[in-house]
């Protein structure tokens, strides 16, 4: 019997050069930051303020470093791709064997999806919702420390394939039979379900928290119709969350059971049914795209209005179009197969609903535009992103109408003008708006402002190697290239590629533009130095507390007093003691144990599996017999604080 | 914009892509139809999109905080005749574009029977790793990677894969459809003109993927039927067995024909829906099927 299941030293592909460097290069980045916590002595620090942490807003940055660095790893899957595609036409085959190349598309995809744009998502709702309510905290913290952690345990199995084993090549849909045990028997499809399973559990936990908090814990008088409108797509995000991700973990559970124990859920024989996967796969997948975008049109719509000076426009009407997005989402998913052969009436009727889900996104776009006249408009690089967004996202919503059309799908599903359409809607209105959200809210974080000049630069990058990268996809597309092709044999096609290629190092460019805008600002943060804590002249309560916050929030919790956030906190100034949570190792110890179980059952270690799952139950009762679980600040330390901070005491 | 300039403009990208062979570039009805209403649907939301983009580009700009002879309306945030206009806007294009995906998803059902006077060719297909088999049921000949097909005559197809699901796709001639194990797709192309066009599979199915591309010929009913003979006349026999043989993964398989197609042979991969050791003999009658 081997003890260590199916792996062995051949597991690592040493043959493999492309890979091969990644790892070493993964390897010396990890060793070096490693090394230089060590020298620095900051593990002491780095345990207590932020492993251990249960502060929202703490969670909220390492969500937003992990999808910051998941971004460079799935964009690195990205540029190769393009590389290859712009090469591989005629007869030649470009550098990456299709084993590879599949691998590569297959964890772009996965990567960008799950561990890129959801933390991201997640990690400014995490930071900006419960200063927004007029909070604490959320109102389950250390279930929110655990959330992220199992996320972070699932970006960390999924990385692991490259180095040992390998990762699907399925593309990351992993539609069965391809993705069943016949077609796929390698370890790969177990890391894409492993990973996505405990990351999956962990974003589960995190709507539940989400909705908890904005549904029971808001300021005083903050009542629904006064809650700022990204609070609103915060809490239609996180509904979508707690009723679209058990399907996706349901869905996955069968096909795990296909894969180790022999059952036919989707499998070609013994009365499987691969179409019931689609469905499933989709009925999570399209309220996802807007557990992505919802949130960042709520972005849009905070910074829209800070930047026009004024609040923003038909704020009802916002809400009730986020309200009937979130419920319209569930409505729509066999567009993403109108080919699989259903009937004229079921295909009609859901490219009607895909249409009419387009009527509220049509409305905030228009909210927006009328939020921004008669407004004081200032072009910082937040507002940037967002006009950038209005232009392109209105491009993007029309060429994903135009395929809500079944005929006009028939011709361009699964082509690159799909690509290009997704990528419209992801990048143009997802990645732009975090990108907004991470200049706008930057110095609320770290209490100094970005640099502008680098924000700017990487901004057009960004825009224009979109424009670039992904508007000669639509042509090719309509030219017959179906998506994830290792090769082709159409010359026409290369010209079109070469293009798409440069958008992507021109996108490059812009990447590289942010992380010198993040070096620049640390070195100038005297300078960039908010004291104010209300940089932009915003009207919510997160600008009415000191910048970065305490980790209580707010000294003198607010009360809400009228409609225009423009927020009036009462209270009186006797300042008081406050609980606050403790600090709890549980999220981290979950997750240890967590990658632990996962990395032994892809690998089929089945004693691993039991100590993993051993080692989990055991720190579940250890935490719940702990015997302290909230730790009072004194009334003196929040007093001190708050003479220190006179900006929120004249609030 | 101006319908004629639209037109124009519309017509200009399909001839550069006409160059291309793309589904811009149709020779057929379906492919036709189906540029046309994409085309429409275009044409309807251009109309709402490229003017919101222009407000966007125009409104930003006029507003900029630094235009002192634009208007500071801080209370301008509310406005009864607005929010009526703004749901009603996209709600009308979508009525428009909504009209013609309904009456689109009908008259192009790919299931529906091309209306013609001429006789339905009917070819059986199913995907394999990684090539493409068509058998000819009424002729009993089958070819790989290569299908012939009578210009101006329908060609019904009856799909299914032998594992993994793909795509059969040719652009110039149209819709697409999936292939699924113990399942039957249908679909009814077309080709109105002589010409060599490029099919391919539009799902992805594995590492052979990229190779899984065949030649539709279109050719006038006499060369079809001269086809038909010189096929009849060589190549090896499609039984269980020699199907067995083919199905074995390989991938950029040269296109062959086959001489005869043991009967019930399309039926018997549908039944068994896991060759290569399947009886593809046999004919399964629970065979499940994608239509009603």
């Amino acid at each position: 019997m081997n003890l260590l299941g199916k792996l062995s030293w051949d597991a690592i592909p040493l043959d493999q050069p492309i890979i091969m460097g990644a790892t070493a290069f993964m390897v010396l980045v990890i060793a070096t930051v490693l090394s230089f916590v060590t020298y620095k002595g900051y593990w002491g620090p780095l345990w207590r303020d932020w492993i251990t942490s249960v502060d929202h807003k703490r969670i909220g940055v390492m969500y937003i470093l992990l999808a910051l660095v998941m971004l460079l790893r799935g964009f690195s899957d990205a540029i190769m791709m393009r590389a290859q595609q712009a090469l591989a036409a005629g007869g030649a085959q470009g550098y990456l064997p299709p084993e590879h190349f599949d691998q590569i598309f297959s964890a772009h995809g996965t990567i960008m999806i799950f561990f890129m744009a959801m933390p991201f998502v997640i990690g400014v709702m995490n930071f900006v919702v419960p200063l927004q309510l007029g909070v604490r905290d959320v109102a389950f913290p250390t279930l929110n420390s655990v959330s992220f952690w199992l996320t972070a345990s699932g970006a960390l199995l999924i990385n692991i394939s490259l180095a040992v084993g390998e990762f699907a090549k399925t593309g990351w849909v992993a539609y069965p039979p391809l993705s069943e045990l016949q077609f796929s028997p390698g370890v790969g499809v177990d890391y894409y379900l492993w990973s996505l399973q405990i990351s999956g559990i962990g974003t589960l936990l995190s709507g539940i928290n989400f909705v908890t908090t904005i549904l029971k814990l808001r300021a005083p008088g903050m009542g629904y119709m006064r809650m700022p409108v990204f609070c609103w797509t915060a809490l239609a995000t996180s509904l979508l969350i707690v009723a679209a991700f058990p399907v996706l973990t349901a869905t996955f559970a069968m096909l795990l059971l296909d894969r180790y124990l022999g059952f036919h859920f989707f499998t070609v024989d013994g009365g499987g049914n691969a179409m019931m996967y689609v469905n499933l796969f989709w009925v999570w997948g399209h309220p996802e795209v807007y557990i992505l975008v919802l949130p960042a049109f709520g972005i849009y719509s905070e910074v829209v209005a800070t930047f026009s000076g004024k609040p923003l426009f038909g704020y009802r009407s916002m809400v009730a179009a986020t309200m009937a997005i979130c419920v319209l989402s569930f409505l729509v998913w066999l567009h993403h197969f109108f080919t699989m052969g259903a009937s004229a009436d079921v295909n009609g009727f859901f490219g009607v609903m895909t249409m009419i889900i387009a009527v509220p996104t049509g409305v905030k776009v228009f909210n927006w535009l009328f939020t921004m006249y008669g407004g004081r408009v200032r072009f910082t690089v937040p507002m940037l992103w967002s006009i950038g967004f209005m232009i392109t996202f209105v491009v993007g919503g029309m060429t994903g109408v135009l395929m809500a059309v079944p005929p006009a799908d028939f011709q361009v599903h699964n082509s690159l003008f799909l690509v290009a359409h997704f990528h419209n809607t992801i990048i143009g209105g997802v990645v732009f708006g975090l990108m907004a959200g991470y200049n706008y809210w930057f110095p609320k974080v770290f209490g100094f402002r970005l640099d502008e000049r680098w924000g700017k630069a990487s901004f057009w990058c960004w825009f224009i190697g979109f424009y670039l990268a992904f508007m000669p996809l639509y042509a090719v597309g309509l030219m017959g290239m179906t998506r994830r092709l290792q090769h082709y044999d159409n010359p026409a096609w290369q010209p079109w590629l070469m293009v798409a290629a440069l958008g992507s190092v021109v996108i490059m460019a812009g990447i590289a533009c942010q992380v010198i805008q993040l070096f620049v600002s640390v070195r100038d943060r005297r300078q960039l130095r908010d004291a104010t804590g209300n940089p932009w002249m915003g009207r919510t309560l997160e600008w009415f507390t000191p910048s970065p916050p305490p980790a209580w929030n707010f000294t003198i919790l607010p009360s809400v007093g009228g409609f225009d956030r423009r927020m009036q906190a009462g209270g009186t100034q006797d300042y008081k003691a406050i609980e606050m949570p403790n600090n709890s190792p549980i999220g981290f110890i979950t997750a240890f144990f967590a990658v632990i179980t996962g990395f032994a059952l892809i690998w089929h270690i089945w004693w691993m599996v039991g100590l993993g799952l051993l080692g989990a139950l055991l720190a579940l009762l250890a935490f719940a017999f702990r015997r302290r679980e909230e730790v009072e600040v004194s009334a003196v330390e929040i007093a001190r604080f708050g003479h220190a901070h006179p900006a929120e005491a004249a609030l | 914009m101006r319908p004629g300039l639209f037109t124009a403009l519309l017509t200009s990208v399909a001839m550069v892509s006409g160059c291309s062979e793309g589904v811009l570039d149709p020779k057929g009805p379906i492919a036709a139809a189906e540029r046309e209403i994409l085309f429409n649907s275009l044409a309807i939301m251009l109309a709402i999109v490229v003017p919101t983009i222009l407000a966007t580009l125009g409104i930003a700009y006029w507003f900029r905080s630094s235009n002192r002879r634009a208007r500071y309306r801080p209370d301008f945030i509310y406005s009864g005749r607005l929010e009526l206009l703004v749901w009603s806007i996209p709600a009308m294009t979508v009525l428009l574009v909504g009209g013609v995906a309904w009456v689109g998803a009908h008259d192009l059902d790919p299931r529906k029977p091309i209306a013609s006077g001429v006789e339905p060719i009917r070819v059986q297909v199913v995907s394999l790793d990684w090539k493409w088999l068509f058998i000819y049921p009424d002729q009993g000949i089958a070819s790989v990677n290569h299908l012939t097909v009578p210009v101006g005559t329908p060609v019904s197809f009856e799909l299914t894969s032998s594992g993994v699901m793909n795509s059969l796709f040719v652009p110039q001639l149209g819709s697409q459809i999936y292939t699924m194990a113990g399942m039957v797709t249908r679909l009814h192309l077309q080709a109105d003109h002589e010409g060599s066009y490029r099919g391919l599979s539009a799902n992805y199915s594995g590492s052979g993927f990229a190779d899984m591309r065949f030649t539709v010929d279109a050719v006038p009913r006499e060369a079809f039927g001269q086809w038909i003979d010189q096929a009849r006349s060589a190549g090896p026999l499609l039984d269980a067995a020699t199907y067995a043989a083919l199905a074995k993964p390989s991938s950029a398989a040269v296109p062959f024909t086959y001489r005869a197609v043991a009967p019930d042979l399309f039926s018997g991969i549908l039944g068994s829906a896991m060759p290569p050791h399947g009886n593809a003999g046999l004919v399964h009658p629970t065979a499940r099927r994608a239509e009603k």
